[in-house]
């Protein structure tokens, strides 16, 4: 096993495609449970046989030859941007190791969670410094956007400060508006890449009790007690307070859009 | 705007589903993925599946089901029936379920519900309520049995308990739950509507989000639990199962009918 794996792809494929993938070119790594892009490289092999699932095998590495780095830490709801990447035909790979989160072309910052808590084990294990240099696209999600931020109320929590901005609690204006805000609602005014497409306000699934406010880096809209920021976008950094990996087809083309994106 | 959720349950024993089906364009009608997915499709915002099975062999078919679930469907879901401690919701969540609920094991035990929501979030902890009307008068209004004594129940509404539903319901709130899921004995399965002066109690005494369940019948009944019973969602079994509400039709109704939904 080399120790600086490839990282040209990390679709698991079945064992019997590997002949073929190093054929043209590409590695297969098998991810395991150890969180590392444990690739096995089968260099001047020949094609052994040219099933039609192989065929279809490689276009998929050809389509996403893309290393996905998903942020291993202390917040829920991870397994869901796993298993979201995976019905994407994309095999990613969740881990807290600083080389592999370096080297991966995309990585996802997720989580449902509290803000204390989570940047207290970030900071543990010195992953604070690591995401704010990333220089690839990266994308936070929920309790991960928030992160990205400079401060919030949650904990009175020093952030990341990636968006100079500070997360807030909500305060309903009326008994109709319970917090958490829990359901889909909708976002609109989108502008940049990760809505590619969009052409009406659409549903995405939140679950959230703070928000962030509108600010220079908004790229949605949506509204609950008022207008707030339920996307942001700063050169390589995108985020959203909804969960696209939970919302449905539209949720799967925001991912899609982030997989794209060249920023 | 944030829209009121619409979410068929699924009742599952040894990983099939137990009501039978109409739907002659599913594969395998007892499937419980190929039913959800085909809910997800038409337009349900979330689902719920509830193991009714009792052994122990059927607890872990279950957990494997949850497995596949979140794997192959890009909407929340929620997963009930047999918790009754912690490490029961943590076996759940990391199989892959967005959210659990709790209904006898926290009667039994109300501290559950502080610790659910202090491991793993109030976002995942649904109580579910079931609670029967002791005071038959039908009110002025029609609506049947508006400020009775609402004695919760456990066991899958066998066994009466000391809680009344109000304060059960507040208590519930206040130990950290993130929704509160509220099933009338007395109009399940009567398909008569929802018990929607109670839940309008509910929902303007609650800080959290009320799902609404049992009675379910016509499609003016959802509408009705959400402009009068201030549902925040509302939950249905056998009028989707047997197709006698088709969820876009139900949706496109509650539209015209002015309520916020997602289309």
């Amino acid at each position: 096993m080399p120790n600086n794996p490839p990282l040209s792809s990390n679709i698991h494929a079945p064992s019997h495609s590997d002949a073929i993938f190093s054929q043209k070119g590409y590695s297969s790594p098998i991810c395991e449970q150890n969180d590392g892009f444990s690739a096995v490289l089968l260099e001047n092999m020949v094609a052994i046989s040219l099933k039609s699932r192989t065929f279809v095998a490689l276009y998929e590495v050809k389509a996403n030859k893309m290393n996905i780095a998903i942020i291993k830490y202390n917040a829920g709801n991870i397994a869901s941007v796993e298993n979201a990447m995976k019905r994407l035909g994309v095999e990613p790979v969740v881990t807290d190791n600083v080389e592999l989160i370096k080297k991966a072309d995309r990585v996802i910052f997720p989580g449902q969670g509290e803000a204390l808590s989570t940047m207290e084990y970030l900071r543990a294990r010195r992953l604070d410094e690591v995401i704010v240099d990333l220089k690839q696209p990266v994308l936070g999600i929920c309790i991960g956007m928030q992160l990205l931020c400079r401060h919030s109320e949650e904990g009175d929590t020093p952030c990341l400060g990636v968006f100079d901005v500070g997360v807030k609690r909500f305060e309903p204006k009326s008994h109709e508006e319970k917090v958490p805000q829990m359901g889909w609602n909708t976002v609109e005014n989108t502008k940049s890449d990760l809505f590619e497409g969009f052409e009406k306000p659409e549903f995405v699934y939140f679950i959230h009790s703070f928000y962030v406010p509108k600010c220079d880096w908004t790229i949605a809209t949506t509204n609950y007690t008022l207008s707030y920021s339920s996307a942001l976008h700063k050169d390589n950094f995108y985020a959203t307070q909804f969960h696209p990996e939970k919302s449905g087809k539209v949720g799967e083309r925001i991912l899609k859009n982030f997989l794209d994106a060249v920023h | 705007m944030l829209a009121k959720r619409i979410i068929p349950c699924l009742d599952i024993k040894d990983g099939q589903t137990v009501k039978g089906t109409n739907f002659v364009n599913l594969r395998q009608a007892g499937d419980p993925i190929e039913l959800g997915k085909l809910y997800s499709e038409q337009g349900a915002d979330e689902l719920v599946y509830l193991d009714i099975t009792a052994s122990h062999e059927g607890r872990k078919t279950f957990t494997e089901l949850v497995k596949r679930i979140a794997r192959e469907i890009n909407i929340p879901f929620t997963v009930g029936g047999g918790i009754n401690e912690l490490k029961d919701v943590d076996r759940l969540l990391n199989a892959g379920a967005d959210k659990v609920s709790i209904n006898s094991a926290a009667l039994r035990r109300p501290e559950l519900i502080d610790e659910i929501a202090r491991n793993f979030g109030s976002q995942v902890c649904v109580v579910a309520i079931d609670a029967k009307c002791e005071d038959d008068t039908v009110h002025e209004n029609g609506d049947p049995r508006i400020d009775g004594d609402w004695v919760c129940y456990v066991n899958g509404g066998r066994v009466p308990t000391q809680y009344r539903l109000f304060d059960w319901a507040k208590e519930v709130n206040e130990r950290g739950a993130g929704e509160v899921l509220f099933t009338s004995m007395n109009h399940d399965g009567v398909k008569h509507g929802y018990a929607n002066a109670a839940l309008r109690r509910l929902s303007d005494l609650l800080t959290i989000p009320v799902i609404a369940s049992g009675g379910a019948g016509t499609k003016e009944h959802f509408r009705d639990t959400f402009l009068n019973g201030h549902s925040d969602a509302a939950l249905a079994a056998s009028v989707f199962h047997f197709g006698e509400i088709p969820i876009p039709q139900l949706k496109q109704y509650l539209h015209k009918e002015g309520v916020s939904v997602r289309l």
